[in-house]
């Protein structure tokens, strides 16, 4: 009698701590899917801007139509890339090339001193900020899900229940090298 | 007495300690004839974090140690036993309660902060918006003193209630980047729920003094008679002894914990930004600033990021300063660069 006790009390405790480890694998994947979403809104803030910073700096800009090409290509690129390599990608390539278009602004007295220039370079700069905090965030969310993937004992409901390492948000290596920009 | 400038921060400590008091790395060549110590390793804000608050904890733990005894000295003297006990924290209870709720009010009003609206100050709210990514905190709301000192602090009982107020001078005279790392260290205080660490202690050091002068004037009230004998004797010397200096190492505590704070805001705000240099040239900045900030007094100093009443050298041991020489925190900062 006492042994059965004994055998249900461990099962009980047991199944207990299944279920809690299974419950915390689900709600960190959860926030990964959130702190992912929230990259996705500070891009779409960042697609946005990009058309009126066009729209302001290209009368004064005749012989840069190149640095403004490219950063249109990078946005068109950008909107239509998929997955988290994809996205990682395409959006490594067009903060490059708004590095770029705002190097040669500096170029430009009137255009930094035009109010319209300064408001926008104000909004990307914290855009840019806010992209890279919330991939900092995403990496940091993606980190702990795949450590509690693979430690023991998580690692063996995780491999029953099909939970699988997330992949983190990283910048090409051509795009963490400050920029250079040749002003004749 | 003979002190020793530690290697990574530059504090100055007593040369009898194996490792700094501020910064806790090892002080060098303290033997003589030791064989030559190894590099101070690289530090980084993980390490930094779990050692400054586990040094909160221990402090914390000596306080309610502290508390404790004073406590049941006082009872002891007066013969009343427990029952001051309770008194003593009633009345500790009370004055900290109304701090708690109505003190981010409080502190912000005699400041002179008003609140700012995000179209008058858009890179303010830009940069804390974009911490608050970072940190996965709620906005808190933001202030600003019309004052040409640059200063910042931040208050509120919780993360969902917090305020950050930043001074005038300080939105004027520091770029975006240096703004950014004094704003992580503000929002660091939030996230490290120092406000309500700060009442907490605050309700023990009102309790430790209250103690000390019920007991002492119950005692004196009872004509200083002996209770019996002479290890009664002996108690109420005890509790004289402490009621002297209870309320002063109460204090001494308090300022020891309000540093160690000040420091983990330091290492968290590089968690945030990952850029230490921000805040160390932000502080290298508030601190050559001529400027005098007019609304702080001796009860908000502690709030804000640097001291705006008194600044000690670094080699002073500055016991009842609330903030680590300004000095060894930009050393701290650098050495995680």
């Amino acid at each position: 009698m006492a042994a059965f006790v004994v055998l249900l009390v461990l099962l009980g405790g047991f199944a207990l701590a299944l279920v809690g480890i299974y419950n915390g694998l689900v709600t960190l994947r959860n926030q990964v899917k959130n702190a992912w979403q929230q990259i996705g809104v500070q891009l779409k803030r960042r697609h946005d801007l990009i058309p009126n910073l066009v729209e302001v700096v290209k009368d004064y800009m005749g012989y840069e139509q190149e640095t403004l090409e490219k950063v249109i290509r990078a946005r068109n690129q950008a909107l239509s890339a998929t997955g988290v390599q994809g996205t990682a990608a395409a959006e490594g390539a067009l903060t490059g090339a708004l590095r770029s278009l705002f190097a040669v602004v500096e170029a430009y007295p009137q255009l930094k001193a035009n109010e319209n220039v300064s408001k926008l370079q104000e909004e990307l700069t914290s855009t840019e900020n806010r992209i890279a905090f919330a991939r900092q965030f995403y990496n940091d969310m993606v980190m702990r899900y795949n450590t509690r993937i693979q430690v023991f004992p998580s690692n063996l409901i995780a491999s029953s229940f099909g939970f699988k390492d997330e992949a983190y948000f990283e910048i090409p290596a051509a795009e963490q090298e400050p920029v250079k920009v040749d002003l004749r | 007495m003979p002190r020793v400038a530690c290697p990574t921060c530059g504090y100055q400590n007593p040369a009898s300690y194996a490792a700094c008091d501020l910064c806790r790395s090892p002080l060098r060549g303290q033997a003589a004839g030791a064989a030559a110590p190894p590099p101070a390793p690289r530090r980084d804000f993980y390490g930094e974090q779990s050692s400054n608050s586990r040094q909160s904890w221990i402090l914390m733990a000596a306080f309610v140690v502290l508390v404790v005894f004073v406590a049941w000295a006082t009872g002891e003297a007066s013969g009343l036993g427990p029952v001051g006990l309770l008194f003593g924290l009633a009345f500790g209870t009370l004055g900290a309660l109304l701090a708690y709720y109505a003190g981010d009010k409080m502190v912000l009003s005699a400041s002179g902060a008003v609140e700012a609206a995000p179209d008058r100050e858009p890179v303010l709210h830009n940069i804390v918006e974009e911490l608050c990514l970072a940190s996965g905190l709620p906005k808190p709301r933001l202030y600003v003193i019309e004052s040409a000192a640059p200063n910042a602090f931040a208050t509120g009982r919780d993360p969902a209630r917090a305020s950050v107020a930043v001074t005038r001078g300080l939105l004027q005279k520091l770029s975006r980047e240096e703004l950014q790392g004094v704003l992580a260290h503000e929002m660091s205080h939030v996230r490290n729920l120092d406000m309500r660490f700060a009442t907490i202690v605050g309700i023990l050091v009102g309790t430790v003094a209250l103690l000390c002068d019920w007991g002492w004037r119950s005692w004196r009230f009872r004509g200083g008679r002996r209770s019996s004998g002479r290890g009664g004797a002996v108690l109420v010397l005890l509790a004289l002894v402490l009621a002297i200096f209870a309320p002063l190492a109460s204090r001494l505590i308090q300022m020891a914990i309000s540093r160690r704070r000040e420091l983990l805001a330091d290492a968290s705000a590089v968690e945030l930004t990952r850029n230490p240099g921000g805040l160390a040239a932000a502080l290298r900045r508030i601190a050559a600033d001529p400027a005098g900030l007019e609304g702080a007094n001796r009860a908000t100093q502690h709030l804000f990021i640097v001291n705006p009443l008194k600044s000690y050298g670094i080699d002073s041991s500055a016991l009842l300063s609330t903030h680590p020489p300004i000095e060894a925190r930009i050393r701290i900062l650098e050495s995680m660069m």
